[in-house]
């Protein structure tokens, strides 16, 4: 009755991507609606939410309960105190993405304030680096873990880009504020999806490699 | 699912000494059910209980009453032999008789339970025996050998394969892994999940990660008490009774 252990452990694997693929769905879409003016979308993004606060406590739950039952030692353990780590990164990047969301919603209801050129690249970048996490993930891959890692200094610069030009339209006429501020912030949650994928890349080398990589400044 | 063994208020006695105090406990169709509990707490007399096998204990008596399928095996009316097909054991030592072979050691059963068979037949139903016990392939060219000659794990597995012969509802297994290495606890643990499809399993072990690997449910024993019986997720990651949590995180016991 009780499914075998290689079972429950392909069972959480799958979890965890189905997850995966629902923030980057969510990242997509509400950027997608940002640059296309479309508050439709924002309602899809809400809904996706829902799905993946579920999941977050289903893959707890089921890698509580692996640890309990099947007593996991080596890769296995890895594995799952990795898929128990990236859960948490890829509902904050659910968080995110709804903080997007509510600054969407507030940048739809007036004119726009400039074409929007480096936060779609930025939210290109992140999702990119999200994508690749999960790949890794997947395929135990450490070498795209390392990769994308060192992506994450694009999205950090492509923040700061945003922030000064936006910094000058705010300077030169006051009432952009509220709009820039908007996007400053949007710019804001990007950079911190880059920096879950990051955490996310790091679990997965440790899973891989039984190697703790992290807080060791640039990768060697 | 409905229940195979309903267990009311059963208690035992060897002479005056109790054993077991009024265990109430029902146990699920196709299910895996392990026994736990430190030494002494009657887990083993519990599941000997479950096919009579007190019966010629002198000195051994009980009350209360246990159904397999609503009815109360200590009846008068129960024929020990004919119960003892339907709930088959499995015992801690792997026991082949010594002087079969491989193949008569799995046929022995379908031969005493006087069923006329042809010899076709009884083939078959060793073959579907070994294999379910996951044991053909590696004996299915010496079938003639001595069960004895097996290994520890593939005796155990022979003698799994023997008490399935019979097409039994319920096995019992009485430390069925304790004689054995790792490998060959690792394989008999998967064939207990393998088996559970089919049959109603009831494990007495005092190994708590082994009762976690395999279990759907889980019932403790202290001191002749049932102190808890639950889902094995739910006994391993949050168990009801101060006294199962103390038992499982290694403070007693």
């Amino acid at each position: 009755m009780k499914k075998h252990y290689g079972e429950q452990l392909a069972g959480l694997r799958e979890q965890v991507l189905r997850m995966g693929g629902l923030v980057e769905q969510m990242t997509r879409r509400v950027i997608q609606a940002l640059v296309e003016r479309n508050v439709n979308l924002l309602a899809e993004v809400r809904s996706m939410e829902t799905q993946v606060n579920q999941l977050h406590i289903e893959i707890d739950e089921a890698c509580i309960e692996l640890i309990a039952l099947r007593q996991p030692a080596a890769v296995d353990l890895r594995f799952i105190a990795a898929a128990m780590k990236i859960n948490t990164d890829m509902e904050r990047i659910g968080d995110q993405a709804i903080n997007i969301t509510q600054r969407a919603e507030s940048l739809l209801a007036v004119p726009t304030l400039k074409p929007l050129i480096d936060i779609p690249r930025m939210a290109d970048i992140a999702q990119e680096m999200l994508k690749a996490s999960l790949d890794a993930f997947v395929n135990g891959d450490d070498a795209l873990a390392y990769a994308t890692i060192l992506k994450d200094d694009e999205v950090d610069q492509l923040k700061d880009q945003v922030f000064r030009e936006l910094l000058t339209f705010m300077m030169s006429d006051p009432t952009t504020i509220p709009r820039a501020m908007d996007l400053i912030l949007v710019s804001r949650h990007l950079e911190r999806i880059g920096d879950h994928a990051t955490n996310i890349c790091e679990d997965v080398i440790f899973m891989v490699k039984g190697k703790d990589v992290r807080h060791q400044g640039p990768l060697a | 699912m409905g229940n195979v063994f309903e267990i009311r208020d059963m208690s035992s006695w060897f002479g005056d000494h109790q054993v077991l105090k009024k265990i109430r406990m029902d146990i699920e169709k196709n299910s895996v059910t392990s026994v736990m509990g430190p030494s002494g707490c009657g887990k083993s007399t519990f599941i000997r209980c479950l096919n009579r096998m007190h019966d010629m204990t002198p000195g051994f008596r009980m009350s209360g009453e246990i159904l397999l399928d609503g009815t109360n095996i200590y009846s008068e009316k129960v024929d020990p032999v004919y119960l003892r097909r339907r709930v088959g054991m499995v015992f801690q030592q792997p026991n082949p008789f010594p002087r079969m072979s491989v193949f008569e050691n799995v046929a022995v059963g379908l031969k005493l339970n006087g069923r006329k068979l042809s010899r076709a037949d009884i083939s078959e139903k060793v073959e579907r025996s070994l294999v379910m016990a996951a044991l053909w392939n590696e004996v299915k060219d010496h079938l003639t050998q001595p069960g004895v000659s097996l290994s520890g794990g593939q005796q155990q597995r022979l003698c799994i394969a023997r008490a399935l012969a019979v097409e039994p509802e319920v096995l019992l297994m009485d430390e069925p892994c304790s004689a054995l290495d790792p490998m060959s606890t690792a394989k008999i643990e998967d064939l207990i999940e393998d088996l559970s499809e089919k049959y109603t399993i009831v494990v007495v072990t005092h190994n708590m990660q082994q009762a976690a690997r395999i279990s759907d449910q889980v019932a403790f024993f202290l001191m002749g008490e049932l102190i808890e019986m639950d889902k094995s997720g739910k006994i391993f990651t949050n168990p009801s009774d101060k006294r199962t949590e103390q038992y499982i995180t290694g403070r007693f016991g």
